[in-house]
Order: structure tokens, then C-alpha cells, then sequence
């Protein structure tokens, strides 16, 4: 991840190896939430016995998730400017804002996901469930596996290990960290706003 | 397209001819190849026009094929080929040549889609098809009759096929009535035919199931249309009384208090609704779902261990066992009720 | 390839040779288990009413036939030579992920090792040996494979086995669209890519779209077995169908993944032992291609029996018979490859032939089937079996076995035995043809697939006699190429650089290849660089010796042990176990963190 060496490489393409794979992971990736998604929508409506959407889901709560997450994006867009410029002591803070997003909103999908089974919806109660806890509950790991990446690559450059030299490290780290960010709007918009 | 027809006729007996060769004789009960139904025989048709198209393909291609193995094949002295990289024309050529064939493959196609859609009059009569791990439940809602695994039809009278599930995903399958469809739980699926000869017919579930996939196997009855009403009047009268003092009906005191009465249905005896509807079950010609002949000795094997016969069977080994003489009298009782 | 030798030199080798050779190897174990499963199988079937197995045993046999054939035989022999050539055709030293291959191949082989090990671990569940192998099929359809209808750890096995072996084509596809469009040598432009490298790039695409639909599909069931879900559970407003788009999205694409390296296969031994350059070049790049892209729009003529209605099955009869065209071109343009040519009759002639003359068979079969009212006769029969083992076995086998007998010198640096090789040609030819043509009229006549015994009145006991004849034939066939292989290891003769003559790269270079591949990484200025053609001559090889010293990775541990959490983090649902999960994420998670952080020079 963090070897400065192969983005030296020449490469057929002219774009790092590295960036390439992501590229290609990226495209894998929209094919296994398109199905996911798709799953959702065909089984919309469907369920047997409540509670139903319209009655469980908290739109105003999930939008200020929203928000911090776009937010984290932007955080993340910075972090990726002061690392390719070499300032490393805004580049930590960056990094570390976009991680700290990134729980923020696990956070509230915990306390989202707690409510809901108070409320009597569990991932077995009906469709809606099954659909909802999977599809959001994928994302969620998405963004788990993210916030460690970024705390890693914080936890390297609090070490000094982390500089300009491997501004590629951190630069596919971002299209990893927009491309969660991208798919919750999707997610945001099919769950929560198109009821 | 009428010359293919006549072509198709010919072909029956290359397959036919094969199999005498192969020491096999017929009557091929479950054949595609032999239609008895206005639906199998649109499909038929269709099967042996692409079936020509294929043949003629096959021949021109695998032809050119051995001619150039054999025409360009390596000898000494032969000087260095010349380097061909492709000619467009040619390319071109032989990309319009499947294109266009295989328009006459699908329109067609299209039209016997729509023609056997499972559409049908609307005096059609109507069966509904259940299928269940590991056997076949036969409605006919119009008549109020209830059976299983032996569907009876009249000859020349539209049928419409109603087919889902109970349990896990089946398909019916009658091949000389014509093609298959998947019995799904929560869907149904019709399929549309005039039977068009008198006959006794194969059939059999054609997706995987589960354990005894292989034994859900159904018979096809096309009879006159007299035929037809005797039996229906016959299946719907109530089931027959056994005479005092008989075997059968110590037998139908046997039934009435053992298990059977949780999943079968004899009229006026017991409700059950899990396992086939006996109440006419000797008038039937096989047990199991077409596995065994309808006989006391095999009636006796199945009541004592059916899941002997009939890997995974639902109907378990009573406990504790019925005595062999409570099993000859459940058997007396069953063949009764004719 | 690396002189290093030992254990640890291979369990930790990261060179794209050895692990090309560990894909043959173990693949080749699983093509002779799914093989003895077809015998299995055969045997039952040789006459009605058959008892050799019983219901249960069969069910789990088919199933692990289909599934090993296709999941760890056909693909990764595939993986073999995507591993071994595809470097050496493009002029490259390596991957561009060596570790990340390492790691495909170790997870394939922990896959394997877990579906194959439900055959023995039912004293486990407190059940026979030979009694918890999965028994769904390979197709899996739900609902029967839900937990009401599939009680035991048999399709367990078989959802977590097949969602560790998607992780490792997946991890593969990634590495080769990036070696493949990053890491050609100077001048090596798309198109002058050999046919072999274009089509497993149109392969890794189609891996890498594929499989996650699939991923998705097993992940529900996976989530209905063991936490209560309901997606394909029709009383709680689902519908079993779901599963069948999903299993289809994926299964006609994987139908190609399994097709498209053969037919690269031969389209790079024709111009060899015909000594003419492939004809139409560009039609059969593009043609492969487009048969890649179609593949997606085709999956429904699987379930025509299901009942989407007439517009829906008129419409994928429509694109299903479309896939024909770019089909039918490649033939066209092989036959013309060898038209005017100078045909050498080697063995790896004679199976590139035969897959060409097998597949027309199995296209001509499947255009029968793209017909939704003809298919409702022979979906779901022994017609189908005919068809996709005219498909797998005459096409993709035959393929692959062109491709084994074309490139063993180079791999290995010995040639095998051509007579023993034509003999196994003929044996497996006539064998096929004995075996699955009959399965055509078996079909014909009525008889289901998936049935473990059938009645005498379908009159068909004789025809699956002689199916089961060609069957046994097939199987003498395989063991003289296996006699073939291992008289080879001593006894073949010594391979140089190029023993037929070929105009592609790997040719230019010692059989087998050294560590580095490549002395001196060569400029490529024409699509045969081995061959004069009217405007260039033929390129000068690498010298024998670098010029100058040539940096070799080194090997490294951690894919290896990265992967061998996937399986221990799959025991944990089997064994209703948290800790074991908690150890697998943590072998892997450790696995992963230490290979970034290695120092690991590419």
C-alpha cells in the first residue's frame, strides 16, 4: 500500500497499475450494489406485515447522516490535496476528519438500525427488513472497512511514514471513500426519499 | 415451409430407425417426437424446421472443414503459404449468411411463441396442476373433482393447464401433449392443448426437486369424450362401502384409526389434505406417483415402508408398525374404493 | 522459472509460472474427481432402474460434478494459462499483482479443498460419510435449497464454497485487466494482442461483472439459511424466481468465462500449424468481444419454462439467436485460417480441430433451445446435457487440451509424446461422441436430467448404454494422457526455444522460461513478431544471458495466510461457532495488513 516504488513503473496506459485495479474493483463493485439495489426495489411494497416504511423510517435523522458523510468526502478531498503538496501536518488532520466522519455515520446507523428493532422491524421481519438491513447494512461495511484504511494511513503518517511519495496510496483511498459516499446517495434516494 | 413439414416426416424415422438398430423397441410413451396434442405438434413442427436449418449448417460446415484438412494438409516440398490476413467481402459474407437464417428460424419462432401461450377457449375444460415433493395434485375446480397423478382428458376438447406449487419449485412435463412449464410456489402458469388421439401417456417432473425428483412421474389418460364423463361421474360419486364382514372393511377401520387419516382424504372418512386423495385410489392404475403398478402386494410394500420405495417420501413408517394382517386390510380397503 | 527449491520456495512463490503450474496441477486433481463423479453417474444410469448409488448419493454426485467441472477444473485450467502465457505473450516479467495471484490461486485451492471436504466431514454433523456433499445442484435453485426444504450442512457447503471461490476469480480478473492494458511490452498495441491474451481479457471483464451478481445471490441465501431472511420465501411476498435472474445474470456470462479461452486457445494454434496468419484478425477480436457484451443479455432463454410470457421469451429468443452471428463468424474465419495453409497434424492440431468440429454441434444444438417453444421440449432434458457437454467438453476441454499439448514444452521444457497424444486425441473424440450424442435422443425420448434412475417403458436402457460405453472410453482417453504426462517428465524430449515454429512472444524465450521471462523486455513492431511478413521481418529473441542484472521479487507468506482465513471465517456459520469467525477475520485482516506493509520490490 504504501511502497513508493511501483507508481515509478512504466505502464502501458500511463495510469498506475494500482489506480487501474481500483478502477476495475470500482466497476465490480456498482454491478454487486446494482443487484443489491435492484433487490430492493423489486421486492418494494411486497412485504406481508409491518411495519412498513413509511411508519419506521426517520428521514430527517438519515438526512443529517447524508450530510456528514458528503461532508467527510469534501474532508477527504482535502486531505488528499495537503498529502500531494507535502503538507503533512494538515494532511493528519484531514485524514483524521474523514475517518471521524466516517464513524460519525456508522454511529448513526447503529442508533438508526437499534431504533428500528425496537420499533419491530429486525433483518427477518419481513422483505422490507431482509432488503433494508442488507442493502444498508453492506454500506455500513463498506464503510467500516473504509474508516480502518483511513486510520491506517494515519496512524502511518503520525509514524512519518506517510508523504508525497505516496500520494497514490491516499488518492485511491479517496476514489474508494467518494464511491461509498456516491452509492449512499443512491441508497439515500431509493430508500429513504422515493417512498 | 410446408416442404419442411414434409421433410419432418421424414425424419422420424432416423431416430426411430437409430433406436431398432439399438435393440430398443417403443412405445416411447414420453417421446417429443410423437405428438398428440395441438400443442406438441406446433412445437414439433417448429423443432423440425430449425432441425433442417441445423443439419443443413452442420453439413456445408463440418464438409468445408475435412475438405481443408485433407486438401491443405502438410507434404514435403509444399512452398511457404502465402500470408492471408483476411478478405472483407468474404467476412462480410459470412456474417449476413447466419444473420439470415436465422431469421427464418425466428419468425417462426415468434408466431409459435404466441400460438401456444397457454391461451384457451373459453369452454376450455380446466385442470389445476399441484405439484408436490414428491407427487401430483389434479384439480378440476368446474367439475368439483379432486385426484392425483393420473390426469384424465378428453379427446378433441380444449384443456387448460393451471400449474404451480405447494413446496418447492417442480415442472410439469407431458411430452406428447406438449412442452413444459415450472410449477412455482406463489405463481401459475398455463399451458393450452387438444389432446388429438386416444391414449395412455408418460410424464414426469422435469426440474429438480429433491431427493426422489426422479420417481414424481404422472400418467396421461386421453380418452373418448364418453370415456371421459364415466370416469368423472365415477370420481365423483362418493367413495364405495365395504361390505359388512369383509376384509375391507376391518381395513377401513384400521384407516380410520391409524395415521393415514392425518394427510389423506377419503371422503366422508378423513380431511387430510398433505398426501394424495384417496378416495378413489383403486380406480387408479399405479401408486407413488407412477412408480409402481396399482397391485396389493405393492400397496402393501408402500403402506409398510415408503420411504423405502421412494427415497425422502413424506409418508413415514408408522409407529409403532401396523401388523401385516391391519396392512392386508387397509390394502382390501384401498383396492375397494374403485 | 525460479530455481529455488522446497516447500516454502512454492508456498510462498510469487512467480506467475509456479503458480500457472499450481493451477494446472490442482485443477487437474479436480477435473479427475469430477470425472470419477461423472463415472459414478454413468454407472447408475447404464440401465433402468439402476442401484449402484441410491437417491441421496446421487443427487450429491451430479451436483459436485457440475460444480467441480465448471468451478474448479474448467475455470482454472483456464487460470493456468491466463497465469503462465499471458506474461510471457505480452513481454512482461510478471503480473502486475504478483502477490494478489498468489493469493487467487491459494484461495481457489482453500475452496476446493472446502467443498470438496463435505464428501468426509458428515461423522461431523452427526451424519454418514458420502452424505453431507451439497445435493442441490449446481444451479442451486431456491427454494429448494432453503433451510425448510435442505435441512442439512449439504447446500452450506456448497453457498460459502462458492462465495470463497468468487472472491479468487475476482482478485484474478482484477490482476489480468491490469497486466493485460498496462503492462505490454513497447509496441505491443491492442491489436497486436495474440487472440489468446484478447479473449482472457474479454473473459476477466465478463469474471469481474459476473461474479458479483452471483456474490449477491449467495449472500441472500447465505442470510435465509442462517438468519431468518426471506428473500426467495414466497409466504413472506418473495419469490423463488429472484434467485434464478440472479443465479442466470451471472450463469450466462460464466457460460463465456468457460468458453472464450478455448476458443483463444485455438484461435493461437491454427495460425501455428497451419503456418498462416490468423485470418480476419480483427473480426475475431472484435467478434469475441461482442459475444463478451451479449452474454449479458441473454440469461432468460435459461428460463423459458419458468413463464415470462410471450413478449419476454420472443425478446431473448431474439438476443440469444443474435449470439449466433459473432459465433458462427469465428468459425468461418478458423476454417479459413487453414485454408491454403500448410497443416502439421500435431496433437495439438488435432484437439484444436476437434473443438472447432465438436462446437459447431453444440451451437446448432443451442439454436434449437434459443426457440422458447422448442426449448419447453428439451429444457430440462438430456437434450440440454447433450448440448452443454458438446459445449464444455468438445468445446472448452478440447480447447484446453490444444492449449496443454501447444504450451507443455514451454512450461515444463519437454514435448509430450505425440503418438500417445494422437492416441488419446482419437480415444476422447470417439469416446465423446459416444457418449453424450445418444444424450440428444435420450432427451428426445423423454427422460429428465437430475433423475437418478429411469423406467425401462421410456425406452431409452440402450442408448444410455452406449452413453455410458463413451463415457468409460472418455475416462481410458484421460489416463493415457496422464501415462503421457508423467513418461514425459523423464522421458520427453528436451523442448527448445520454439519447437513448432510460432510467432508470438512466449516463443522467443527458453522452455521453460527463466525466473526474469524476458533477458532483455523486446519492442514489438507487427502482430506475428516471430514470423517475416510483407513488412517486417521476423524480431531477434532475447539473448540467452541478461546484459545486465535483472531484480526478481521475492516470495512472501501473507497472501497465503490472508487466504487461509476465508475458509476458517466460513466454518464459522457451519459450525454455529463465533469464535472461529473472530479467527478468520483475524488471519485475514493480519494477512492483509502485513502484505501491505512488506517491503516487496515489483
Amino acid at each position: 500500500m504504501t511502497h513508493a516504488s511501483a507508481t515509478q513503473h512504466h505502464t502501458s496506459m500511463g495510469l498506475d497499475n494500482r489506480k487501474m485495479a481500483f478502477w476495475a474493483f470500482i466497476g465490480s463493485e456498482c454491478l454487486l450494489f446494482g443487484s443489491l439495489i435492484s433487490t430492493y426495489l423489486v421486492y418494494k411494497g411486497r412485504s406481508v406485515v409491518g411495519p412498513y416504511p413509511n411508519q419506521i423510517l426517520n428521514i430527517p435523522f438519515t438526512s443529517v447522516s447524508t450530510f456528514d458523510l458528503l461532508m467527510s468526502s469534501l474532508m477527504m478531498v482535502l486531505a488528499l490535496a495537503a498529502v500531494q503538496r507535502g503538507d503533512m501536518k494538515w494532511g493528519k488532520i484531514w485524514l483524521f476528519s474523514t475517518a471521524l466522519l466516517g464513524l460519525v455515520f456508522l454511529g448513526g446507523q447503529v442508533i438508526e438500525f437499534s431504533e428500528f428493532v425496537n420499533k419491530g422491524l429486525t433483518i427477518s421481519t419481513n422483505l422490507f427488513g431482509c432488503t433494508f438491513f442488507v442493502l444498508t447494512g453492506t454500506h455500513g461495511a463498506h464503510v467500516t472497512v473504509g474508516v480502518l484504511w483511513l486510520l491506517t494511513l494515519w496512524v502511518r503518517a503520525l509514524q512519518g511514514k506517510l508523504g508525497p511519495a505516496n500520494a497514490m496510496t491516499v488518492e485511491i483511498t479517496g476514489l474508494y471513500w467518494h464511491f461509498v459516499d456516491v452509492v449512499w446517495i443512491v441508497i439515500f434516494t431509493v430508500v429513504y426519499l422515493i417512498q | 415451409m410446408r416442404i419442411f413439414v414434409a421433410v419432418g416426416r421424414l425424419r422420424l424415422w432416423l431416430p426411430t430407425a437409430a433406436l431398432v438398430m439399438s435393440g430398443c423397441g417403443g412405445p416411447f410413451p414420453q417421446s417429443t417426437l410423437l405428438p398428440r396434442s395441438d400443442f406438441a405438434r406446433a412445437t414439433d413442427v417448429l423443432f423440425t424446421d430449425i432441425f433442417w436449418w441445423a443439419a443443413g449448417v452442420f453439413l456445408v460446415v463440418e464438409t468445408l472443414l475435412v475438405v481443408t484438412l485433407i486438401r491443405f494438409r502438410h507434404r514435403e516440398g509444399r512452398a511457404a503459404p502465402k500470408p492471408t490476413h483476411g478478405h472483407t467481402l468474404l467476412e462480410i459474407a459470412w456474417t449476413l449468411a447466419p444473420a439470415a437464417i436465422l431469421v427464418f428460424v425466428a419468425v417462426p419462432t415468434v408466431r409459435t411463441i404466441f400460438a401456444t401461450s397457454g391461451e384457451a377457449p373459453a369452454d376450455a375444460l380446466k385442470v389445476d396442476v399441484i405439484g408436490h415433493q414428491w407427487w401430483w395434485e389434479l384439480r378440476y375446480p368446474d367439475l368439483a373433482l379432486v385426484t392425483a397423478n393420473e390426469l384424465h382428458v378428453p379427446l378433441g376438447r380444449a384443456v387448460q393447464l393451471s400449474i404451480t406449487s405447494a413446496d418447492v419449485i417442480h415442472a410439469f412435463w407431458a411430452p406428447p401433449l406438449g412442452g413444459k412449464r415450472d410449477a412455482i410456489p406463489g405463481h401459475v402458469n398455463q399451458i393450452a392443448f387438444r389432446a388429438d388421439r386416444v391414449g395412455d401417456y408418460g410424464g414426469q417432473c422435469a426440474e429438480f426437486c429433491g431427493a426422489s425428483h426422479a420417481n414424481m412421474r404422472l400418467r396421461v389418460v386421453v380418452d373418448s369424450d364418453s370415456g371421459f364423463g364415466r370416469w368423472a361421474t365415477e370420481q365423483l360419486e362418493g367413495p364405495a362401502a365395504p361390505a359388512p364382514g369383509t376384509i375391507a372393511e376391518r381395513g377401513k377401520a384400521v384407516y380410520a384409526r391409524s395415521a393415514c387419516i392425518g394427510c389423506h382424504t377419503i371422503q366422508g372418512v378423513s380431511p387430510g389434505v398433505i398426501g394424495p386423495n384417496l378416495t378413489h385410489v383403486g380406480s387408479r392404475t399405479t401408486i407413488a406417483s407412477g412408480l409402481f403398478p396399482n397391485d396389493s402386494a405393492h400397496l402393501a410394500s408402500w403402506i409398510a415402508d415408503a420411504p423405502a420405495l421412494k427415497p425422502g417420501a413424506l409418508m413415514m413408517r408408522m409407529k409403532p408398525p401396523l401388523s401385516d394382517a391391519d396392512i392386508a386390510a387397509i390394502v382390501a380397503y384401498l383396492e375397494s374404493l374403485k | 522459472m525460479s530455481d529455488a527449491r522446497g516447500l516454502a520456495s512454492w508456498l510462498t512463490t510469487t512467480d506467475h509460472k509456479r503458480i500457472g503450474l499450481l493451477y494446472f496441477w490442482t485443477a487437474l486433481a479436480f477435473f479427475l474427481i469430477g470425472g470419477i463423479e461423472a463415472l459414478f453417474i454413468r454407472a447408475q444410469l447404464a440401465q433402468p432402474n439402476g442401484r449402484l448409488v441410491s437417491a441421496e448419493t446421487y443427487n450429491q454426485l451430479f451436483t459436485m460434478h457440475g460444480t467441480t467441472m465448471i468451478f474448479l477444473a474448467l475455470m482454472p485450467l483456464g487460470a493456468s494459462f491466463f497465469n503462465y502465457m499471458v506474461p510471457l505473450q505480452i513481454g512482461a516479467r510478471d503480473v502486475a499483482f504478483p502477490r494478489l495471484n498468489a493469493f487467487s490461486y491459494w484461495v481457489f485451492l482453500f475452496g476446493g479443498l472446502f467443498l470438496n471436504a463435505s464428501w468426509f466431514v458428515g461423522p461431523l454433523f452427526h451424519a454418514g460419510i458420502l452424505n453431507v456433499a451439497p445435493n442441490g445442484g449446481w444451479f442451486g435453485y431456491a427454494n429448494l435449497t432453503e433451510r425448510q426444504y435442505s435441512p442439512g450442512p449439504n447446500i452450506d457447503f456448497w453457498v460459502l464454497g462458492l462465495q470463497i471461490l468468487g472472491i479468487s476469480s475476482l482478485a484474478a480478473g482484477f490482476n489480468f485487466i491490469v497486466t493485460i492494458l498496462n503492462m505490454r511490452a513497447p509496441g505491443m498495441k491492442m491489436m497486436r494482442l495474440p487472440v489468446f491474451t484478447w479473449m482472457t481479457l474479454v473473459t476477466q471483464f465478463l469474471i469481474i461483472t459476473a461474479f458479483p451478481v452471483i456474490t449477491v445471490g449467495l449472500a441472500f441465501l447465505i442470510f435465509d439459511r442462517f438468519f431468518g431472511t426471506h428473500f426467495y420465501v414466497r409466504e413472506a411476498g418473495a419469490t423463488p424466481i429472484l434467485w434464478q435472474h440472479l443465479f442466470w445474470l451471472f450463469g450466462h456470462p460464466e457460460v463465456y468465462i468457460l468458453i472464450l479461452p478455448a476458443m483463444g486457445v485455438v484461435s493461437d494454434v491454427l495460425p501455428t500449424f497451419s503456418r498462416k496468419p490468423l485470418f480476419g484478425y480483427p473480426v475475431v477480436v472484435y467478434s469475441g468481444v461482442l459475444i463478451g457484451l451479449m452474454s449479458w443479455g441473454v440469461w432468460s432463454h435459461h428460463m423459458f419454462a419458468v413463464g415470462l410470457g410471450p413478449i419476454a421469451d420472443s425478446v431473448f429468443a431474439a438476443t440469444t439467436m443474435l449470439i449466433a452471428v459473432p459465433t458462427g463468424v469465428k468459425i468461418f474465419n478458423w476454417i479459413a485460417t487453414l485454408w491454403g495453409g500448410d497443416i502439421r497434424g500435431t496433437t495439438a492440431l488435432h484437439f484444436a480441430v476437434g473443438f472447432i468440429a465438436m462446437f459447431i454441434i453444440g451451437g446448432l444444438s443451442g439454436v434449437t433451445h434459443a426457440s422458447p417453444p422448442t426449448d419447453l421440449q428439451q429444457t430440462d432434458s438430456y437434450y440440454v446435457v447433450a448440448h452443454i457437454h458438446y459445449v464444455f467438453f468438445g468445446g472448452t476441454i478440447f480447447g484446453l487440451f490444444a492449449g496443454i499439448y501447444y504450451w507443455w514444452p514451454k512450461m515444463t521444457g519437454r514435448l509430450l509424446d505425440e503418438t500417445l497424444g494422437k492416441t488419446h486425441f482419437w480415444l476422447q473424440f470417439i469416446g465423446m461422441n459416444l457418449a453424450f450424442f445418444p444424450m440428444h435422443l435420450i432427451g428426445l425420448l423423454g427422460m429428465p436430467r437430475r433423475v437418478y434412475t429411469y423406467a425401462p417403458e421410456l425406452g431409452v436402457g440402450s442408448l444410455n448404454l452406449v452413453s455410458t460405453l463413451g463415457a468409460f472410453l472418455i475416462a481410458l482417453s484421460i489416463l493415457i494422457f496422464l501415462v503421457n504426462l508423467w513418461r514425459t517428465r523423464t522421458r520427453g524430449r528436451p523442448a527448445p526455444n520454439d519447437p513448432w515454429g510460432g510467432a508470438t512472444l512466449e516463443w522467443s524465450i527458453p522452455s521453460p522460461p527463466p525466473v526474469y521471462n524476458f533477458s532483455v523486455i523486446p519492442t514489438i513492431t507487427s502482430r506475428l513478431p516471430r514470423w517475416t511478413t510483407e513488412r517486417h521481418g521476423p524480431m531477434r529473441d532475447p539473448p540467452a544471458t541478461p546484459p545486465e542484472p535483472i531484480h526478481v521479487p521475492g516470495g512472501s507468506w501473507w497472501p497465503l495466510i490472508a487466504a487461509f482465513g476465508l475458509p476458517v471465517l466460513a466454518l464459522a456459520p457451519l459450525t454455529h461457532t463465533l469464535w472461529v469467525a473472530f479467527a478468520g477475520a483475524a488471519l485475514l485482516l493480519l494477512g492483509v495488513y502485513r502484505w501491505a506493509f512488506e517491503p516487496f520490490e515489483v
